[in-house]
């Protein structure tokens, strides 16, 4: 293998000696001719390059040193060393409350999502009469999105005259609380998440309409039922996009906000904290307070657990995920 | 024998098909029916809305119901901000996306492709982390209480649509833009004159995503908005909850009104948003 790699550097090279002495192209102008393109280059992506160092890469640096801090804009930044990681696991019982919330919803939402988003790819990619109204209706909640939809959920979710209670009334089920509810409130968001599983089922279905018929057709000839050809060829097929939903879903559902903050109150978290999710908890501190310090802190104590769980996700990813024409990696 | 176990099949396979088409009838029943009750509590009389059980129908259409909530707050003026705001996103994210993307795809420099990975690699970096520097980073610029915080980012480029427009000029043979650079025209007139025309598709897909991501944007306008004059829609609706309390009629119409853009965006350039999915998942691939 290693003489592979050697042999195939001296064909590149030789390669390049060759076409040189081919176009007789002088060096001076070569390298001429690349610091021009160079540049311009560089000009051209040069707008994501300012944005990338003054709104990601200036502030991410910026935030983890504010977290050793006391600062309150306001105020000096004082060192206090590790003291807003200590005070954020030993003293500040929201904080867990709010992690243990948030990791409720993420690891309800994100498979529930996912499974659901399957299943209407699998039922919308069928030969039905009907099926591009179907397709339609199916994706038209997800593109909705807002204080309005949250507004709307609140009235669905109404205890007593809401549409859903009454829905359960009808099988004689006494519905809960929903939102009033600690053991509720967050069933309440997922059910809220699953009316937008449109979102994802369209990535799904772009993908299974990609798929090889003959794949089908071989699988036919030996017999196979609908079941064993959606997890022999279509399930494998979609690996890739699951892999994508997963990783991509999971850093979305760890920064819920919005939903909590319309839906409790401006922020206020709901009963019994039940709504407090970890970026309200931030928000709180940062923006009520003006901990800054703090906020940052927990902030960054949030993408350490972000970038542990995708790397796990990518490690995992090349265990399950397939493909095609690719070599399993 | 054969005979029997193909017709056997096709009898069964017409079964399956009737069974897709019912699950699908009543799925998209329940989808809508949010939608439609949404609609119909929007037109009750404050009556039906204390109603127990609230009836499904209101009794009479009470269209005024629009005009009383709209003057509730100061929506006229909220609906323009956000336009603003909503527009000059699109104009940013459409120009300045189109060229970085450009020179990505199509001109060679030193340490372009250790660029592009950062550039994916932003796309999974929680939002959340650079929120709070940012925010001190605006204020101390004096931004705050402006709309500058909503609008400068978009004109600065952001990762997915930098991906998704790169993804459409690498279609784009090479050789259009070579012929160009023989006549003697740059790169910066290939890439107005030649390649924006040959990738409308993926550029109204842009622009769709962040004309609407703008205007349903809370927590922009939530951080850096505080003055009633500037607010959006949003900031608006969320604030007009606390006026009218439990009037579910009024909280609706209003929800109707500002949701109605969105709706009317999808129906007009419904092939767009399914396009710009369909290049994600093939990105996956």
């Amino acid at each position: 293998m290693e003489k592979g790699t050697v042999s195939q550097v001296d064909t590149g090279l030789t390669q390049m000696a060759l076409n040189r002495e081919r176009t007789k192209v002088p060096v001076r102008f070569v390298s001429q001719l690349n610091w021009k393109q160079n540049v311009t280059g560089y000009v051209f992506v040069l707008p994501w390059i300012i944005g990338f160092l003054c709104l990601t890469a200036g502030p991410l640096l910026f935030s983890l040193y504010a977290s050793f801090t006391d600062y309150n804009i306001t105020s000096k930044m004082n060192f206090i060393g590790l003291e807003n990681y200590k005070r954020m696991f030993t003293m500040d019982d929201m904080f867990w409350t709010s992690l243990w919330n948030t990791i409720y919803y993420v690891v309800f939402s994100v498979p529930l999502t996912t499974i659901g988003a399957i299943f209407v790819a699998v039922l919308l990619n069928q030969k039905v009469k009907g099926m591009r109204i179907f397709r339609t209706i199916f994706y038209l909640p997800a593109i909705l999105s807002g204080v309005a939809v949250y507004f709307l959920w609140m009235q669905l979710l109404s205890p007593s005259t809401g549409l859903v209670n009454q829905f359960l009334h009808i099988f004689g089920i006494e519905g809960p609380s929903w939102l009033f509810d600690p053991n509720w409130t967050k069933p309440a968001l997922i059910l809220m998440k699953l009316w937008g599983v449109g979102g994802g089922m369209l990535l799904y279905l772009g993908r299974m309409q990609g798929i090889a018929p003959s794949l089908y057709e071989a699988a036919d000839l030996d017999g196979a039922n609908s079941l064993e050809k959606f997890f022999h060829i279509t399930l494998p097929m979609i690996t890739p996009i699951i892999f994508f939903d997963v990783v991509t879903s999971t850093i979305g559902s760890f920064q819920i906000f919005q939903e909590a903050y319309v839906m409790t109150q401006n922020g206020e978290g709901g009963p019994s904290n039940s709504l407090l999710f970890y970026n309200l908890h931030m928000w709180n501190n940062a923006f009520k307070s003006f901990d800054m310090g703090y906020a940052s802190a927990m902030a960054w104590f949030l993408f350490g657990i972000i970038m542990v769980l995708t790397f796990i996700n990518l490690k995992a990813g090349r265990k399950w995920v397939y493909y095609e024409g690719g070599d399993g990696k | 024998m054969r005979l029997a176990g193909s017709l056997e099949r096709k009898k069964k396979f017409s079964f399956k098909n009737l069974l897709v088409f019912l699950i699908l009838l009543v799925g998209s029943m329940v989808l809508l029916t949010p939608l439609c009750w949404m609609i119909l509590t929007s037109l009750k009389s404050p009556q039906e809305i204390m109603q127990y059980p609230p009836p499904f129908l209101p009794q009479k259409f009470h269209f005024s119901n629009y005009l009383e909530a709209w003057k509730t707050g100061n929506f006229t003026r909220w609906s323009l901000n956000t336009l603003l705001i909503a527009v000059m996103n699109t104009i940013g994210n459409v120009l300045v996306n189109s060229f970085v993307a450009y020179g990505f795809a199509k001109i060679r420099f030193k340490g372009r492709n250790v660029l592009f990975i950062l550039v994916l690699s932003t796309m999974l970096l929680p939002g959340f982390v650079t929120m709070i520097p940012q925010y001190i980073l605006f204020s101390k610029l004096g931004w705050v209480n402006t709309y500058l915080p909503l609008i400068v980012p978009a004109f600065l480029g952001s990762a997915f649509n930098i991906f998704l427009l790169r993804q459409f000029m690498m279609t784009i043979p090479n050789e259009i833009a070579e012929a160009a650079i023989m006549d003697g025209a740059n790169h910066f007139r290939i890439w107005w004159t030649i390649t924006m025309p040959l990738i409308k598709p993926a550029l109204i897909t842009v622009a769709i995503f962040s004309f609407t991501g703008a205007w349903n944007d809370l927590l922009g306008p939530l951080l850096y908005l505080s003055d009633e004059n500037l607010y959006t829609l949003q900031l608006g609706l969320q604030t007009f909850k606390g006026s009218v309390q439990t009037q579910w009629n009024y909280l609706m119409a209003m929800s109707v009104m500002v949701l109605i853009p969105t709706i009317l965006i999808f129906f007009i350039f419904q092939r767009y948003f399914i396009k710009g999915a369909n290049v994600s998942a093939g990105m996956k691939g």
